[in-house]
């Protein structure tokens, strides 16, 4: 077995000098500290991140405004955002991510739409305060259920000098509705990261400062941070928390709302699922309610229990046992799904490179069904995503941090697994390549993947990537 | 228990049942929901004419506009063009957007680098980052080409792509002799098309500026920002073959956009060549299939001595006649039985539908060549064009798409919207209802809103796959068109298996 992983090692030590030999010298010295083969033990992956793409090499990254608008803020339902800026941001961010909420769209549910300032050069050069000023008027005549808006700012908006603040404040008095300013152009930080980061400090400042709740607390009650509901994943995560006796008071921020988060500093107890994009606002209200937070991973039955007895574990007795009947209450289902799908899935290997949750956490859903990971890597963790990530992973996996496509087109074309889990830019590089291939931002269009019943999709969905027909007809049969 | 091994519900399914449609009921305490009907009463308030009086006072505020911004358009035409690697100075999260955008569109790769400014740019300038950047980019992805454009970041803080790049050069970056091309594509000026259009005429002045024109019998046909530039092209080239016409296209993405899942990814595929992009400086005239979205390349072009032949996306039968026949006189070579046969064979499916055609009130968005295209053929169909939003319109679509509607007994009920986006077609969609909805899969909305069948024609299609692999110019271009339109007219009929008209033949 050793020997195995020995030489598992050495070719991936080797993969490193590959791609690093056809760097010019510069780019090569410093994407060398973000390659790395992990060696079991070691307290972290051994790479440096968060640090800034290097220029023209084709990161996978986006902005921090993508992080703000796109993740901490749009799931946001009865909030009307504003990409403010030109038009593009808005557009391209425009109903892609799929985190779902109930309600009717443009009436008391804003997620879906594209909602822009629409900067002109005029804008530009005169500013845009007097432009967003009205904005907002315009907005508040058109969407009376609204109960506020955020302004996201696009890269002009710092450059020009406009001061959104002023025009926030100004406007939340007129209007008398909550107006949140957020400064995630996308020039700042080096990824989405830093717009997680300036997301969550804005729900500090502009809405949890502000709140005054008059909400009744009870002594179980809980908030789901960090969890965007893609394909429906917050969903699929409540059920269980409600089915163990838990009331969950927030959906932070899949299908949640300006309401919810108002009432969040009265939980009992914080529930993070995406450490990375809500770590920030979790330990506020720690330091400034008291409130304590756990981390957690639904991705996968042996995860999901773990979890449960977790989170059960800041209760009394009635949620423990609570904890224990939801666990197995669908231990039937899981091992049927396993069952199924295990004897299919057994032994394939999975290079994943996702955000800064999904790299490790998914990586036991993955074993649940008899899969190994063998190579993992963030577009935008940090150095404690990656320490977290050693709990994870196995000896010899192959780690990337912020990959270029040339690096990750290289590694998948030298390992071939037998899936690879990223993003839509990914996708279809590696499909030509023959090798299978599932969107782990997106859940490729399905989903949820978290709970029980996430993982019953989960399973289906890895199966009918890696077992299709498809990858058998690669090749013209005349070809040797 | 919601699932079950043996028949695992997906999401749409799955959130159905009884257990989460209690759970989603119990959620609404905590997030104070309205009360059902007041939300109903403001969602029929918005579909209201007072709502759409309000609606059209916006002087400020857009919302669900049909138009995205320059660089994404800079990159579409880069990728036409052999071994090149379209590169983006500016901010890094804006190439993330474009390719992504294209993957979702073409379910293709899309390759793109950009030179991820970040604070530090801001305040000194993008320059290192071009010197670094060039250098990774011609390291890594080995491109013949690089061609430059710039995101809204690098615009404002104006830094300067000509200087810059020769400075790589001299640092080394880069051989001296290597092809940069540029376009400054600042996306608070026009729109993606505007910057297809920029990066179309920075390339060719690349090649054309210093370069004696020896006006040869060629000709270039540009076809400017086209979400089916697939099957477009690849018509285009089938069209000209039939003429046996010597053409260059200006910007051909067709195979890059589609190439083949055999075990390799190829970043680069087929395009313009370099060599035909220089030499096209001698050619004849240059056509454009979207003249409104290429105008500045075209000017360009006529500034060269060309002759400059602008079309309006010739979708259906006169526009493509109008194309074919200036292909003709242009170049003196005759339309060929062929064509023609196809013409009439288009011309007969029009007979066997129409019935179903005449007077169809539609509404449709898109870009400015688009809208007119399609415009046109509505016309033709004996279809009633009512509503034509055009995001970024210019002045010179405004006037053309009154001419077009004048002109025809069947425009006299439209009206043009120069400008207007989505919500202002909901708002009309809602007080002056259509039968039919033409444009872009962002016209889903408006379709589930107002209740207004949607015929996808238009950029992106996200949410239907491979249209982009058929064409829409041309006369068989016009029958996929019209099988489009035919076969939503069609299944609408069908939808109702109690009504009347449930007929076997149709």
């Amino acid at each position: 077995m050793s020997a195995i992983i020995d030489d598992t090692k050495a070719r991936n030590a080797a993969l490193i000098g590959e791609v690093l030999e056809v760097y010019p010298e510069k780019a090569a010295k410093k994407r060398a500290r973000h390659l790395n083969v992990y060696e079991e033990g070691k307290p972290d992956c051994g790479v440096k991140s968060n640090i800034k793409s290097i220029p023209g090499v084709m990161t996978i990254r986006g902005c921090a405004y993508a992080g703000s608008k796109g993740v901490v803020w749009g799931p946001v339902k009865d909030l009307v955002h504003i990409s403010h800026g030109p038009v593009g941001c808005g557009q391209y961010s425009w109903g892609t991510r799929r985190n779902y909420a109930s309600g009717t769209g443009g009436v008391d549910n804003f997620t879906v739409m594209q909602v822009t300032s629409d900067f002109q050069e005029k804008d530009i050069v005169f500013g845009g305060d007097k432009k967003l000023d009205k904005v907002i008027d315009e907005i508040n005549a058109l969407f009376p259920l609204a109960n506020g808006i955020t302004i996201q700012s696009e890269c002009p908006i710092g450059l020009i000098g406009d001061d959104i603040e002023a025009v926030a404040k100004k406007k939340a008095k007129e209007i008398g509705k909550t107006i949140v300013p957020v400064r995630c152009e996308g020039f700042r930080g080096v990824s989405q990261s830093l717009g997680h980061h300036i997301g969550n400090d804005c729900i500090r400042d502009w809405v949890l400062d502000k709140a005054q709740s008059t909400f009744e607390p009870g002594p179980y009650d809980v908030a789901i941070i960090g969890d965007y509901n893609i394909g429906g994943d917050a969903w699929s995560s409540r059920i269980l928390l409600e089915e163990m006796g838990l009331r969950v008071i927030a959906q932070w921020s899949g299908d949640g709302t300006l309401k919810e988060m108002e009432k969040t500093p009265k939980a009992r107890l914080n529930l993070l699922h995406c450490y990375r994009s809500m770590n920030y606002i979790s330990r506020h209200m720690e330091e400034k309610y008291g409130i304590p937070w756990v981390e957690y991973n639904f991705f996968g039955p042996s995860k999901i229990a773990e979890s449960l007895r977790e989170i059960a574990s800041h209760f009394d007795d009635t949620i423990k046992e609570g904890a224990e009947r939801v666990i197995a209450r669908y231990q039937a289902m899981t091992d049927a799904v396993i069952a199924r799908y295990r004897p299919r899935l057994a032994g394939k290997k999975v290079m994943l490179y996702v955000g800064g949750l999904r790299p490790r956490h998914v990586v036991g859903a993955y074993e649940d069904l008899g899969m190994e990971v063998v190579g993992t890597g963030y577009e935008f963790g940090h150095g404690d995503d990656y320490q977290r990530t050693s709990h994870y992973v196995k000896d010899g996996t192959l780690i990337y941090d912020d990959v270029t496509s040339f690096e990750l087109e290289h590694f998948v074309d030298k390992i071939r697994p037998d899936l690879v889990g990223s993003g839509v830019k990914e996708k279809y590089i590696f499909q030509k390549m023959g090798v299978p291939f599932r969107q782990m931002h997106s859940w490729d269009y399905s989903g949820p993947y978290h709970g029980y019943d996430g993982f019953a999709i989960f399973a289906r969905d890895m199966d009918m990537a890696i077992n299709s027909p498809v990858w058998g007809m690669t090749r013209a049969p005349w070809k040797k | 228990m919601t699932q079950n091994a043996e028949r695992i519900l997906d999401h749409n399914e799955l959130f159905r049942q009884p257990e989460y449609r209690s759970l989603m009921e119990g959620k609404k305490a905590f997030e104070e929901a309205k009360p059902v009907a007041e939300v109903k009463r403001v969602e029929d308030w918005t579909k209201s004419w007072e709502y759409r009086e309000i609606n059209f006072k916006r002087e400020a505020l857009a919302i669900n506009p049909a138009k995205a911004c320059q660089p994404l358009g800079a990159v579409l035409c880069a990728s036409g063009f052999e071994g090149t690697m379209p590169y983006v100075h500016g901010s890094q999260g804006c190439v993330a957007y474009f390719r992504s955008h294209f993957n979702r569109h073409f379910k293709e790769p899309c390759s793109a680098v950009s030179d991820s400014m970040t604070e530090d740019a801001a305040v000194f300038g993008g320059m290192n980052n071009i010197i670094e950047g060039l250098a990774n980019t011609w390291s890594l992805y080995k491109p013949k080409m690089i061609a430059m454009s710039t995101t809204c970041m690098a615009e404002v803080i104006g830094d300067d792509l000509d200087s810059f790049i020769k400075n790589a050069k001299t640092k080394g970056s880069i051989p001296e002799d290597y092809h940069v091309p540029f376009a400054h594509t600042p996306s608070f000026v026009g729109s993606h098309v505007t910057g297809y259009d920029n990066m179309l005429k920075g390339i060719l002045s690349h090649f054309w500026e210093g370069r004696e024109r020896k006006p040869g019998e060629k000709v270039n046909i540009a076809g400017g920002f086209d979400g089916y530039c697939v099957g477009n092209t690849r018509e285009l080239k089938r069209i000209l073959g039939l003429m046996d016409v010597d053409y260059t296209l200006l910007s051909d993405p067709g195979d890059v956009f589609d190439t083949p899942a055999d075990g390799q990814f190829r970043m680069y595929d087929g395009g313009t060549t370099l060599q035909a992009t220089a030499e096209a400086l001698d050619a004849k005239a240059t056509f454009s299939l979207q003249g409104i979205s290429t105008a500045k390349s075209l000017e360009y072009a006529a500034s060269k001595g060309q002759e400059v032949v602008a079309l309006n996306c010739p979708i259906g039968v006169t526009g493509t006649d109008a194309f074919l026949m200036e292909l003709s006189r242009v170049t003196g070579k005759a339309i060929p039985d062929e064509l023609e046969l196809e013409r009439g064979r288009l011309v007969d499916a029009i007979t066997d539908s129409q019935a179903y055609l005449h007077g169809k009130k539609f509404a449709l968005f898109g870009d400015p060549d688009m809208t007119l295209g399609l415009t046109a053929f509505l016309l033709e169909l004996g279809a009633e064009p009512t509503h034509v939003v055009c995001t970024n319109a210019t002045k010179e679509w405004t006037e053309k798409m009154g001419n077009l509607l004048a002109a025809s007994p069947f425009g006299q009920g439209c009206k043009a919207w120069p400008g207007k986006d989505l919500w202002h077609l909901r708002s009309l969609a809602a007080t002056e209802p259509v039968d039919f909805l033409i444009g872009s899969s962002y016209g889903k909305f408006l379709e589930r809103d107002t209740g207004t069948p949607l015929v996808r024609v238009g950029f992106p299609i996200f949410d239907r796959h491979h249209h982009h692999r058929y064409p829409i110019w041309g006369y068989q271009g016009g029958l996929n068109v019209l099988v489009k339109i035919l076969d939503k007219i069609f299944d609408v009929l069908d939808s109702d298996p109690k009504g009347t008209s449930f007929d076997a033949v149709r």
